[in-house]
């Protein structure tokens, strides 16, 4: 018996055991700023209470403090929350939130490799950002809708200025979402695949 | 910059090291995903090393690689050393995820789209 109740579960909970008959599973991943709502997105779809999974970052700190010459290393440790939606008896969708800055995609290989596609979670108070996410997806091919967060006090911008501020192809979704409601977050992850539909679609037929 | 958190006792690198007696990969040829399933073929056995008898424990039925990190509060990368060693002994299954060729036919989205629909 563990009596240690602070420490995380040593496994799931009953209720969050995943059937034998769980044969595969695809992931999505939501990514966006620090403080977009990725985690609450995550959370209000998840069947199972977001996990937490933590990669550690070491890089030599030169440029950073080499005042006197010695090779500092910088730790930093990052983390990633998920969660879990079964799809029906076999399949199994796992949907992974992860900061925008690409240096923090490398801690989880293969994090978009296989992936079925990606949100871009939009910060309006920090297009930039969300602009080089967009352009680092286009260069692996990840397949990606993008989605405003409309939480309160946030700024009003009409869609179609926000697709022109970030030179979207026509092709690529743009809604607006309230990543605190499951069935507003539910609606953009079936945005995502309807998307994904018509390009495989597309795809088929030529 | 901010400063790295204080506590080192869990995550520091140096246990990290020994876990996994200093290897930054898994010694299997077989990529493990984050979303690979992991399922044990039997319960621990008493010799085994404490984070492998973890996994196997929580593996009785299939669980991601992602999720083995976050209950055992390891980092991914040591995740899929580990699970790659009880692959070598023959003491877990791994169902890869649905391979994801350029483009993901038809039949998987409509399945993800009628999952969703249903939440």
């Amino acid at each position: 018996m563990d009596f240690r109740s602070s420490d995380p579960p040593a496994g799931p909970r009953e209720a969050d055991i995943l059937p034998q008959t769980a044969a595969a599973a695809v992931k999505v991943v939501v990514v966006g700023g620090f403080g977009v709502g990725k985690t609450t997105m995550v959370g209000a779809v998840s069947e199972i209470k977001p996990l937490t999974t933590e990669e550690t970052m070491t890089r030599a700190g030169v440029g950073v403090d080499d005042t006197w010459g010695v090779a500092r290393k910088i730790t930093t440790t990052v983390a990633m929350d998920f969660g879990r939606i079964s799809i029906n008896d076999e399949l199994v969708l796992y949907l992974f939130g992860t900061p925008g800055q690409e240096r923090f995609w490398f801690l989880w290989r293969g994090l978009f490799e296989g992936a079925l596609g990606a949100v871009v979670l939009l910060d309006t108070r920090r297009l930039e950002i969300s602009f080089d996410v967009i352009g680092r997806l286009e260069e692996r091919g990840v397949p990606f809708v993008v989605a405003v967060n409309s939480f309160p006090g946030a700024p009003d911008h009409p869609l179609e200025e926000l697709r022109e501020a970030l030179d979207l192809p026509p092709a690529v979704p743009i809604l607006v979402c309230d990543a605190r409601r499951r069935d507003s977050s539910r609606d953009v992850l079936l945005t995502l695949m309807r998307y994904l539909h018509s390009q495989a679609a597309t795809q088929e037929a030529m | 910059m901010k400063e790295p958190p204080s506590s080192w006792e869990d995550g520091s690198p140096e246990r990290l090291y020994v876990i996994t007696g200093g290897r930054s990969g898994p010694s299997t040829s077989v990529q493990l995903d984050l979303v690979t399933l992991v399922v044990a073929k039997g319960p621990p056995r008493p010799e085994m090393q404490p984070e492998q008898a973890s996994i196997l424990r929580m593996c009785q039925s299939p669980l991601s690689v992602a999720e083995i990190a976050a209950y055992a509060g390891l980092p991914v990368s040591v995740v899929t050393v580990l699970v790659g060693d009880l692959m070598a002994a023959r003491r877990v299954h791994v169902r890869p995820p649905v391979p994801a060729a350029q483009l993901p036919d038809l039949a998987l989205i409509e399945a993800v789209i009628d999952g969703l629909q249903k939440l």
